[in-house]
Order: structure tokens, then sequence, then C-alpha cells
């Protein structure tokens, strides 16, 4: 990533400059919940200033009450200098302030030039609006080197391009501050690269920054100052450069974390799942996976690397036996019987597999149930959580105390609704769900998206120790450090195919970053 | 965390909301020139004040709590069946049928023949929207309740053309032999040594419809299957995970829903009219959806709320009887009852739950 440049990584603004921004005080409850304590920071301009922390830690809402979001209980903001109420996203805008969202805001069919016009339109007439907005977009992709070709079509843009038009609406709207949540979150290495040029370029031109996110790299690369949030409270801001990863990690988190995966070489025994030839198609009839062909060794995980969307989760769902696909698949040797008596989940519980799958609240989890409902989730027709037509449910609930003591899940409370679980702890409840059974073959997806550092470490350590039992691990993760921290051998898909196998000892996100761009090594 | 406890939720919203239709009627019954106070105690000696009174109720509140509990097992795998008028109309067809063609020696046979029958009947007429929703995704709102009109015009053919006794003239069956005819609450509460209002038709198909509350709540919450329709109810993605069938488990809970609305049949088909009638439900299918909502879906809170609608529906045909309160305005209470409790949820629930949270920050 654009390191070659941290000479000019000083804060340009002279002493005495009002900062861009000064955030004074700010506090913001949620019901009992302190999303915000007393927060306090200045930013000045001309400056990219890092602002990380854990899930939950308040960033997103400290964001949200300086784009109008959110009303601060109390607090005040400055910008350049100057007290500013920002009631709603409006006055935000016309305060300077742009917003680039994890989540685009961008309407699919409709071209750059529209999307970018929408809600500044002057007038009640298009033309003249879309004619005016060509003319500076122009100007804009000139002075800043955003090229977008403005007559594309918002689908057809890959999602690099979809954020630059998002940073293109920002400044349309004459956004002197951007702020942008967790942009890397959906690019490739060599789009994060591209956008931090994008961002040095825009600080050269005087624009002010503020990258909210959770990676520790990024922080170091491209800021200039970082300031850190734990639990709703500002723990620290620092000057970048006399900072490291592992003081912003035990900023982070308040202890000393284990950044790096301990784990001996692989072991890899004998293959438990081997795929030949799998394809699978798409409601609408496009071929999701064409021809994959992959094999994972008993004690070993492979890591399928890849940006989201070339078709891993579409292979998490078929080997879980929710998606229908054909070719062949053979666990410990004895094949799959794909469209007839192993074609659902059950089936494939039998014959061990388990599957963390890749959007734990939404697949993994039934948010509503109570943790220990959930705990039988999947297995609720095994003998001993079911009796004839009845549910085992006192030994359920035992059993998920003892899971949830042994995976340290917070608060011990079999009887709380997952929804009430931090994003951490409810994975800690689909991973002992999933691991305590004991299967063959672990499927994992994402396994610490959205989760917080300290229980990532935990997560990882589980991951392989199940490993070091001679099991079979098949890891999905869209984040690569990941990947090369925890897989032992790792395959890079793109559009469907598989572009690559390394070992990870001997590869490098360089490398791996080609592959999953389409580009064979 | 919950922002509100446990009880706050089952019975301070559904309280207040029906405090606030109370309040709101009584203003509508004095912009007509009556007096609300006088309306109330006409409505509470009515329905409660009185055996006969509390017959009645008890004999709505049947109705109600077969097809309260029939859109809340639906609800709960996430379908909103508002067939139920329907499968009850059907549910009467079937149990005419066991009724009429099978010479019952006692009541007691007569009455399992009958419920088997009228669950039959409602259960297949629930198939179909059920299936057409599992394989075809046809959605389930629109094809039930085209299936109301399409059972009502079932039913007046049925009636009319083939089961009308020659030379009747109404469309309805013929009266159901003897045999047939189920005990009312009098008849069951006389050894006992309590008398109760011979007149009013409350019957033993009340205690059938308290059996089949116990029995809802234990399949939900004690059973295999309860728990895979309440998961896919919650989450379908999830329960495809899971490896529960979407397809199986529609048709399951659609089949238990219209099973359940069909039973309704025994309470005013077998019990009361002792023949079928066109019309026989009399919108008890749609009641349903309201006694659902207001009971969370839970059965205990359906047979809470079933009494209430009997309740209203005796104590307003009481008002309609005594005062010049037209029987269309007893239809505007009710409908302000079910605003209140179903369509306003969230009007009371906000407030509250502001509420709740000003308390618990001011303590903690």
């Amino acid at each position: 990533m654009g390191t070659d440049d941290t000479g000019g990584r000083q804060a340009t603004a002279a002493p005495g400059t009002a900062p861009a921004i000064e955030l004074k005080g700010i506090s913001k409850a949620f019901g009992p919940v302190q999303a915000n304590k007393d927060i306090s920071i200045r930013v000045m301009p001309g400056t990219i200033h890092g602002i990380i922390g854990e899930n939950g830690a308040g960033k997103s809402t400290l964001m949200s009450i300086l784009y109008g979001f959110y009303k601060a209980d109390a607090g005040e903001v400055f910008i350049a200098g100057k007290r500013t109420d920002i009631p709603d996203s409006q006055a935000a805008i016309a305060a300077g302030i742009g917003m680039v969202f994890q989540h685009f805001k961008l309407v699919e069919n409709f071209t750059v030039l529209e999307n970018i016009i929408l809600g500044a339109e002057d007038g009640g007439l298009l033309r003249p609006s879309l004619a005016k907005a060509r003319k500076s977009l122009l100007e804009l992709e000139h002075e800043y080197g955003l090229n977008v070709d403005p007559d594309a079509v918002i689908q057809d843009l890959g999602v690099g391009m979809q954020q630059r038009v998002e940073i293109l609406k920002a400044l349309y709207r004459q956004a002197d501050i951007l702020i942008l949540d967790e942009p890397t979150g959906v690019l490739t290495p060599a789009e994060a690269d591209q956008l931090f040029r994008i961002l040095d370029r825009l600080r050269t031109e005087g624009k002010t920054i503020i990258l909210i996110t959770h990676k520790l790299r990024e922080v170091m690369e491209a800021t200039d100052t970082v300031s850190v949030m734990r639990r709703g409270e500002m723990t620290a801001t620092v000057k970048t450069s006399e900072t490291s990863p592992a003081e912003l990690a035990e900023l982070m988190v308040g202890r000393k974390v284990l950044l790096r995966v301990d784990k001996t070489p692989a072991t890899p025994g004998p293959v438990v799942l081997d795929i030949k030839g799998l394809r699978v198609r798409d409601e609408s009839g496009v071929e999701r996976l064409k021809g994959i062909d992959l094999q994972v060794r008993a004690g070993e995980i492979l890591g399928l690397a890849g940006v989201a969307g070339n078709g891993q989760s579409e292979l998490l769902e078929v080997l879980g036996g929710y998606a229908e696909a054909t070719g062949e698949i053979h666990i410990n040797g004895q094949p799959l019987d794909l469209a007839g008596k192993d074609a659902h989940g059950r089936a494939r519980r039998a014959r061990g597999i388990a599957h963390v799958p890749e959007d734990r609240q939404r697949e993994g989890l039934i948010m509503d149930f109570s943790a220990w409902e959930n705990t039988a989730f999947g297995y609720h027709r095994d003998p001993g959580y079911q009796s004839g037509l009845l549910l085992n449910n006192a030994r359920i609930r035992t059993e998920t105390e003892e899971k949830m003591a042994r995976f340290d899940v917070r608060p011990p409370n079999p009887a709380l609704a997952a929804k009430n679980f931090s994003g951490g702890n409810q994975q800690k409840i689909v991973l002992a769900r999933e691991i305590e059974r004991d299967p063959d073959l672990l499927l994992v997806g994402q396994p610490t998206r959205g989760v917080d550092i300290g229980a990532i470490e935990f997560i990882h350590q589980q991951i392989v120790a199940l490993r070091d039992k001679g099991k079979a691990v098949l890891l999905v993760s869209v984040e690569l450090e990941e990947i090369l921290a925890l897989a032992d051998r790792v395959a890079v898909m793109f559009d469907g195919t598989i572009m690559g196998e390394r070992l990870s000892a001997q590869t490098d996100e360089k490398e791996l970053g080609l592959l999953m761009a389409g580009v064979a090594a | 965390m919950d922002v509100m406890p446990k009880w706050a939720e089952v019975a301070l919203v559904p309280l207040i909301s029906l405090i606030l239709a109370a309040v709101l009627s009584a203003l509508v019954i004095l912009a007509i020139g009556e007096d609300p106070l006088e309306a109330v105690n006409l409505m509470v000696t009515g329905a409660l004040g009185s055996t006969y009174g509390w017959g009645y109720t008890l004999y709505y509140a049947t109705n109600f709590l077969f097809t309260g509990l029939a859109v809340s097992v639906a609800f709960h795998a996430g379908l909103f069946n508002i067939g139920g008028e329907g499968q009850a109309m059907l549910g009467g067809l079937g149990v005419a049928l066991a009724c009429l063609l099978i010479p019952w020696p006692h009541w007691s046979l007569a009455l399992l023949g009958a419920s088997l029958a009228g669950a039959l009947f409602g259960a297949a007429w629930a198939a179909i929207p059920a299936f057409l929703q599992a394989k075809r995704g046809s959605h389930i709102v629109i094809t039930t309740i085209m299936f109301n009109f399409i059972g009502a015009a079932v039913l007046n053919y049925v009636l009319v053309n083939l089961m009308r006794p020659a030379g009747q003239m109404d469309p309805a069956t013929a009266r159901f032999p003897d045999t047939t005819n189920l005990p009312t609450l009098h008849d069951i509460l006389a050894p006992l040594g309590i008398a109760f209002s011979k007149s009013a038709p409350a019957n033993v198909t009340f205690l059938i419809a308290l059996l089949a509350c116990v029995l809802v709540w234990f399949l939900l919450w004690r059973t295999w299957l309860g728990y895979e329709i309440r998961s896919y109810g919650k989450s379908e993605p999830a329960a495809r995970y899971g490896g529960i069938s979407p397809v199986a488990i529609t048709m399951i809970a659609m089949l238990i829903s219209g099973g359940l609305a069909g039973l309704m049949a025994i309470n005013n088909v077998m019990g009361e009219a002792e023949r079928l009638v066109l019309n026989a439900v009399e919108g008890a299918g749609f009641i349903g959806i309201a006694v659902a909502l207001m009971g969370r879906s839970h059965p205990f809170g359906v047979l809470l709320a079933a009494i209430l609608f009997g309740f209203l529906y005796q104590g307003g045909a009481e008002l309609a009887l005594w005062t010049s309160i037209p029987r269309e305005l007893i239809v505007v209470i009710q409908a302000l009852v079910i605003l209140f409790t179903g369509a306003l949820d969230n009007m009371v629930r906000m407030p509250l739950e502001r509420l709740f949270l000003m308390l618990r920050r001011s303590r903690a």
C-alpha cells in the first residue's frame, strides 16, 4: 500500500490555524447504553485523521452525530473554528461535510451523473442540472485524478469505482471534510491502494479526511493522526508516526493483544473434502461457480481468499447443503448425493460437516431466539435433543450453559435472546454449536467479521485447535490478513473459478491480490 | 436489552390500547346523544351479568379462539393466513357431512368424527394456497383472501343445489340428527350443581377450544416441529441453513392453521345451529386476525383476547337491543378496539418504551 510518500505525511497546517473540525465534550446515550462519553477531538485541515476502535466502540455514532443523523445529548461541534449546529444531513452538507458510507447509497440503475446530482438538482428540470453537473464533474475528476465515466450505469461499475462516485458526490456538494466509514471493507488490496492514493491527493488539495476503520494497518499507512475509541470513550489521540500497531491494539482493547496467530506447521492427513467440477447457477441462470476443483485434508486449514461476490458464498452454501449444484463432492471418500438424500443441511451435518455461515445474523442465528434455542439449531433433530416429537429443552439448556462457559460467552445467560449479545459473543455461540459437535470438516465464513479484537484472538485459537485435532477446515474470508495468518494453504477465487492455490508460507498479499483481481500470476 | 419488562409488554400495552379504544368509543356514544356509562353498564350486565350473558360471550369466544389460534400458528411460521373465514366455512361443510351421512350412536363419537371432518376440510382449503405459496411463490395473503370468496361461492352452490332438503325454502341443510347434538354448558354444569342458563349456546366445544390452546402451546414450544415452524417464521435464510425445508414447513403450518379454523365449525354449526346455514361463520375468521394480533400469537393471549371479543360481541348485541345506539355503532366500537390493539400498537408501545427507558435511567 502507498508507503512511498510517507515523507509528505505531515500535517500541512501551520500552528495557529483553526482546526477543520473540533468536537468538544460530545455525549450520546441510547437508553442505558452510553455510546459516546465526553468526546473531544481536533482535526487540522489538510490531514487524514483515523478513528479506530472495536465494533460498538462508538465510532459510527460519533460520525452520525457529525453528519446530523443523531443529536448529541451534550457537547459542541466547531467547523473551521465556528460553532455549528448540525440538526440534519442537509446542515452537514451545508457545513462542508461529506460522508462516504460503508454501504453505498447509490441508485443502481442510474448513471454516475444522475447519481451525483440526486438531491442536489437545480430547479425542476433535469437537463440543465445534468449539463451543469457534467461540467463540474469533469473539473473535479481532473483536479483530483478521480476518473469515472459520467454516463456509466452504476450497476456496471466495480465496487472501487462505485466508491469513487460516492467521493465525487461529496466533492460535488463542495465538501471540505470527507468522512469515510470502513472504506476498504469491500475492496481488493489493489483497489484499497488506489483509494489511499486518492485520499492522499485530496489531502494535498487541502481537504480534511476522517477515516473510520478497525484495520490497524490502514491507520498506520494512511493517516497523520489517529484517535482510539473504546466503549464510547476516546482513549487516546496520537501522531501516527509515533505509535505502533501493537500500541493501538492495546489502546483499543484495553489489554495486550496477540496480533499474530500462534500455530505450528500443519501436518495434513488424508483428504476429507474432495470437490470435482462443481457448478452452480443462481436463480437468474447466471453461473456462479464454474467448475470448482478443491481438496481439503485432515489437519489443515484451507483459506479461500477473494473479493466478496466471486462465488465463495455459493460454495459454502452448496457444501452446507442449501443450494443446488452439479458436480461431485466426496466426504472422507464417500460421495454426497447432491440432488437426493443429502440435499439438505441436516444430512450434511450427519456426514460430519459443520458450518459457521458468513452471515451469522441472517443464517447462523435466529436473532429473536434465546441462546439455548440457538445452540440446538440445525442439530435439533439429533437423538439426545429430540425424543419422539418432543424437544429435550432441559438438556439443551444445560449443554448451552456448559458451552457458554467453555467459549467464554458473555453474559453467560442461556435465556438471553441472540440479538442482545455483541457480535463477538454471537459468533462464539455459533462456533460453540458447530465445533462442539466434533465435525470432520468445518466450514467457516468470515469468522471475525464484526467481531472485536479480543474475541478474534479467541476465535482464531479455536479454529487452530480444531485443526490440531486432525480436522479439516475450509476458511472463507475477505480479509487477506486473516487468511494469511490462519490458513496453511490458500486458494484464490475469482469469478466462480479457482485462480490458483499457494502455500501461505510461500506467498504474500501482493501475489494473492493479483489473483483476487483475476490476473493469473 | 429488551426495553420493557415482560409484564408491561404482555399486559400493559394491550390494556392501555383497550382503554384508549374505550375512551374514543365513549366520545362517539356521547356524540350521538347517549350516555356512555349507561352503555358500559348495559354491555357488562348483558355480557357478563348473567349465566345467559356468559353463555353467549363464551360461545363467541370459542369461535374466536379457534380462528385466533389458526392465525397464530400460521403467523409463527411467518405466514399471514387471512383465509380463516373460508377455512371455517369449509370446516362447516365437513361437519355437516359427517353429522348427516354417518349415523352416530352417541354425541361424543359424533363430536370426534365431526371434529376430524371439520379440521380436514379446513386444512384442505388452506392446503391449496399453502401449496401455491410453497411451490410457486404466490403470496399467501392474496390467495387465502381469494379463497374466502371461492369458499363462500362453493358453500352457496352446495347448500342451494345439493344439500338443501327438497321443498325447503332457505339455503341450509336438514337439521342434524339428535344423537349429534352437543351438550351445552348447562348440561355439563348441572350434574355439578351449578345452574347455567339453558338457552345460551355455549357448549362442550368451549372445552375443546381450551384444549386446542394447550395443544398449540405445546406444539410451538415443546416439539421440534414447533421449533422448526418458529425458526422458519423468524428467519427463512436461517431455516434453510438449519436444514429446515421451507416447503414442508409452509405446508404443515398452513394445514394446522386451516385445521384449527375448520374446527370452529363444531361450535357454530354442530353446537349451536345444528344444521349448516349460509354465512355460518359470520366474520369470526376475520375477528381471529384481531384476536391473534392482540394476543401476540400466544395461545394464552389468544384466550384472553377471544374472551374480550366475545364480550364485545355479546355486549354489543345487548346494546343494540336496549338502546337507540344503532347496530353499526357496535361495529365501530369493535373496529376501534381492533384498530388500537392491532394496527396502532406502536402508538402505545413507543411512548411506553420511552417511559421505561427514562425510569431506568433515573434509577441508574
